[in-house]
């Protein structure tokens, strides 16, 4: 994290993305804190034990026997949860299950109770939190665990040790409260962002992760809070240790999968790097492919499956092109037909090496389909217009763009504005004038960062002299 | 499984393979006999004098949960199968402690009873397994059943009387937390005695690595079951209910977490043949060669762990030939100089270790030509293992002719300097029975 940009933590699930807070979400973070201090003012810490037939029989005392003690070992659940955080998909979004403290402390203790647990945000054991993220999540988490407390006295009336023989009812009751934590939860957080939206990195790191999981996560860790709240009777604060032990194995083994994700990146990355060090000029080409084809993805609304694919695809575009004999690439004349039928045939030779990883089918499609035209002029198959899959045409247009904005060995690197012009020239005939268009938005916002100047080629590299991703000079053929 | 139907097996060999059927056969006919006792002494207690004290929707409580964990089997790496959630709620069943005024009906709830309602749940969980036309699970099955039967003979019979005297929760928790151990153990040695079985480990290494993948997920289902236990006791069955969210998310962080594994193991058997498509070496080559080498590996008796560095060093051993302006002739490494061999291997090495997170690997690719013996530093054994592997492979190829094969392993023999000779003789047996060997 920078200085200068803010964490603000979803602790529920315990998404965390870095923010950096405008005008409007300053304003927007003090009406939560004062929204959270209100109604804590109305909340009484303990919810006082109704008095024995209260016109309802059967219900028994089960108050806690000793509430302070219970709501230490809740706080300090909280704060173990949300220190120890594991990333989920992706860099920004972290995860943690601290809102199975919260409920607990709701059934358990009541409403007031779940709001001084959910303000132990404040004191969060995290360090690189700044004033207004403190303040903000402690505040989020006080009002989520105050609701999702009434939500629960409002249908059960009743707080303290579940008792056997209620059980229908309390689940009920729990499942709307854990709801309405979720709702509260992440309605806080969505207003957040939504003030941020002009923020460019903002918005280019929202869909990478997937909202459905994060939801399901969050009621699934959620229900936790009530077996807390079942085992107390027995187990009192030993309860919370033994639920953290499954917890944590879940934690471990979404660390390992973040840990193998980031190894398989990594080793992605330095194979395709292998793959280029064959064409000194074209090094970087596919990382870069792969930049700019995530960037249309995530400006036309990709899923972040598909964005993920889509990665990996335009990462891989041109491996074909070790199957393309060398001399043939290194020539400097014009080409007879068979050797434009080997150039031809890379994207084949492409899907020939990647078709048994298990990638997602259009992947496979943007790798065969990238040097089609939306004329129906390209290659391999001839593809015209919308017959060209989706990932192939987000690729060609990347791919086309990269080619451009590097240098050649018979030409100096175009500008960025010389080769949207160009882009857009080819709109309609070359490139689908709709990813033309989100491309150039998706530059304007996010930028474009260019290969610095070739040095001079070392001895092993091999040096493309005609490129075949070029559209500004296009392959000369040998017309016999 | 491909058995050797194509070649005569030799005798020792096929003194192997019966020893492998018949260790999963005495585990079925086991875990069938159990159930059949089960059944049969179920229903004596059940018409007898149990008649009106089976809770039976504590049964089908259990039952339920466990085909429903056995609906939602986990794949762990290395081809493996696990039922967490079953063997939560079975667990959790045999286990379950009989208050005198707690919410559940069943005074006595005797061990035979659980192993039925568990072999019930879990055959009912199958079914849809074997409808969509996957494979039964019935070995793993089977070993989760012995694991559950054995908790639930000792509880039943043993422990539970005093414990119900007793009546302090530490106690409980201590009791269970050491049965809960056992069970796992059970569990654990035998997918270890088949594992060893089917891939031809040694039974220790398997054992080993056996323990060491399923420590958490093991240590998920015990906690679990602690916390089924005592908080059905509190609430009663609905609160399994309950459980299902937290043990799907447990289950989804790890089905990712293999399925993550799966695909990098994948993508690096796709992108190794980068250099066949380039015509450096021929086709199927580091795909061969990873296979005798993986098998080489294990016979020698290296643990899962090296054996995945040596499974991705023996696909990507000819990475660095990519840097090479002209393939070498058939992409035969063994043909050149060593100074070239050396080249070759350092940068293949170079481009790994750009990774990052494949250190031991490119290590391993580094010293792939150097010399078994007289060479400083040593070469480690996984080098000496894809420097066999390799030669044997630029000299055999894919053909299968025995002569040819025999032919290669002695004019390696002949060389204990270049190979290591126990490299060499593990690689004579591998090379004469072919079994697949995958990660």
């Amino acid at each position: 994290m920078t200085s200068g940009q803010l964490g603000i933590s979803r602790t529920m699930a315990g998404a965390e993305r870095e923010v950096r807070v405008s005008l409007a979400a300053r304003i927007y973070i003090g009406v939560v804190v004062v929204a959270a201090l209100a109604a804590a003012w109305r909340a009484p810490v303990f919810e006082p034990t109704p008095p024995a037939g209260r016109g309802q029989p059967g219900f028994p005392s089960t108050a806690v026997t000793h509430p302070w003690a219970a709501l230490a070992v809740l706080m300090a659940l909280f704060l173990i949860c949300d220190s120890a955080r594991a990333p989920l998909t992706s860099r920004q979004t972290k995860w943690s299950p601290s809102s199975s403290a919260t409920l607990a402390a709701a059934v358990l203790l009541g409403p007031g109770a779940a709001g001084l647990v959910g303000a132990m945000s404040l004191v969060s054991l995290r360090r690189r939190l700044q004033a207004e993220e403190r303040l903000f999540n402690g505040a989020m988490h006080a009002l989520a665990g105050i609701a999702a407390g009434s939500a629960y006295v409002a249908i059960y009336d009743h707080v303290g040790l579940p008792q056997a023989g209620h059980f229908r009812m309390i689940l009920l009751a729990f499942a709307a409260a854990a709801a309405v934590h979720v709702l509260t939860n992440h309605g806080l957080l969505w207003g957040i962002y939504r003030l941020n939206r002009a923020n460019p990195v903002l918005r280019a790191e929202m869909p990478e992760s997937s909202l459905a999981l994060l939801l399901a996560s969050d009621l699934g860790y959620a229900s936790l809070g009530l077996v807390i709240a079942a085992l107390w009777a027995h187990l009192e604060w030993f309860a919370a240790v033994i639920v953290l032990v499954p917890l944590f194995v879940a934690r471990w083994a979404m660390a390992q999968f973040a840990g193998e994700q980031r190894a398989y990146t990594a080793t992605m990355n330095a194979l395709c790097q292998a793959v280029e060090t064959k064409d000194y000029y074209t090094r970087g080409h596919g990382d870069r492919v792969s930049r700019g084809a995530v960037m249309i993805a995530r400006q036309i609304g990709m899923s972040s499956a598909r964005t993920d694919a889509i990665r990996f695809a335009g990462m891989l575009h041109d491996v074909g092109k070790l199957g393309v004999p060398t001399q043939v690439l290194q020539k400097t004349g014009p080409l007879t037909e068979d050797e434009f039928a080997a150039i031809q045939l890379h994207p084949m030779r492409g899907l020939e090496i990647v078709r048994e990883i298990g990638f997602l089918y259009e992947a496979l499609n943007g790798i065969m389909h990238h040097h089609e035209r939306i004329d129906g002029r390209g290659y391999p198959m001839g593809l015209a217009g919308h017959e060209i899959p989706e990932f192939a045409r987000v690729i060609a247009v990347a791919d086309a763009f990269d080619s451009m904005t590097s240098t050649r060995s018979y030409r100096e690197a175009k500008s960025i504005d010389q080769a949207i012009i160009e882009l857009r020239r080819g709109a309609g005939t070359q490139f689908d004038p709709l990813i033309v268009q989100a491309f150039v938005a998706a530059l304007a916002q996010v930028g474009w960062e260019r290969p610095g100047p070739a040095g001079a080629p070392i001895d092993l590299a091999t040096v493309t002299v005609q490129d075949h991703d070029d559209p500004t000079a296009p392959l000369q053929v040998v017309v016999p | 499984m491909t058995s050797p139907r194509t070649r005569r097996p030799e005798p020792d060999r096929l003194a192997y393979w019966q020893a492998m059927d018949s260790g999963r056969l005495l585990l079925m006919g086991a875990a069938a006999m159990l159930v059949t006792a089960s059944f049969a002494v179920s229903g004596v207690l059940i018409h007898g004098h149990l008649q009106s004290q089976v809770d039976w929707h504590a049964a089908f409580a259990f039952g339920g949960f466990v085909a429903f964990g056995e609906l939602l089997r986990l794949a762990l790496p290395g081809g493996r199968e696990a039922a967490p959630i079953a063997m939560v709620g079975a667990m959790s069943y045999a286990l379950l402690l009989n208050e005198p005024n707690g919410p559940l009906n069943n005074p006595k709830l005797p061990a035979v009873l659980v192993v039925a309602v568990c072999a019930v749940g879990m055959t009912v969980g199958a079914l849809p397994h074997i409808a969509a036309g996957r494979p039964a699970g019935l070995t793993g099955m089977c070993s989760r059943l012995v694991a559950v039967a054995g908790v639930a003979f000792i509880f039943r019979s043993v422990v539970v009387g005093f414990l119900l005297k007793n009546g302090m929760w530490e106690l409980e928790l201590a009791v269970m937390a050491v049965l809960i151990f056992f069970g796992w153990l059970i569990d654990t040695v035998i997918g270890a005695l088949i594992r060893a079985d089917d891939v031809g480990a040694l039974f220790s290494v398997a054992l080993v690595d056996e323990m060491q993948l399923q420590w958490p997920l093991g240590l998920a289902v015990g906690a679990s079951v602690i916390i089924t236990v005592f908080s059905v006791q509190v609430l009663g069955l609905a609160v399994l209910i309950a459980f299902i969210g937290p043990l799907l998310v447990t289950q989804v962080a790890f089905r990712r977490y293999a399925g993550i594994r799966a695909t990098y193991l994948q993508t690096v058997r796709s992108l190794a043949r980068v250099t066949e498509v380039a015509g450096y070496v021929e086709a199927g080559h580091s795909r061969r060669v990873s296979r005798l080498a993986v098998s080489v590996g294990r016979g020698l008796g290296m643990a899962e762990t090296e054996l995945l560095a040596l499974e991705y060093a023996a696909l990507m051993h000819d990475i660095g030939q990519l840097s090479l302006v002209h393939p070498i002739p058939g992409g035969a490494t063994v043909l050149v100089s060593r100074a070239d061999q050396d080249r070759i291997a350092e940068l293949g090495s170079d481009v790994i270790r750009r990774a990052g997170v494949l250190d031991e690997v490119a290590e391993l690719v580094r010293c792939q030509a150097w010399p078994a013996r007289g060479h400083d530093p040593a070469p480690p054994l996984g080098s000496r293992i894809i420097r066999a592997a390799n030669a044997f492979d630029d000299m055999v190829g894919s053909s299968t002719d025995r002569d040819r094969s025999a032919v290669a392993i002695d004019r390696m023999r002949l060389d204990p300097v270049g190979y290591d000779v126990e490299v060499v003789d593990a690689l004579r047996d591998v090379a004469g029975r072919r079994v697949p060997s995958r990660l």
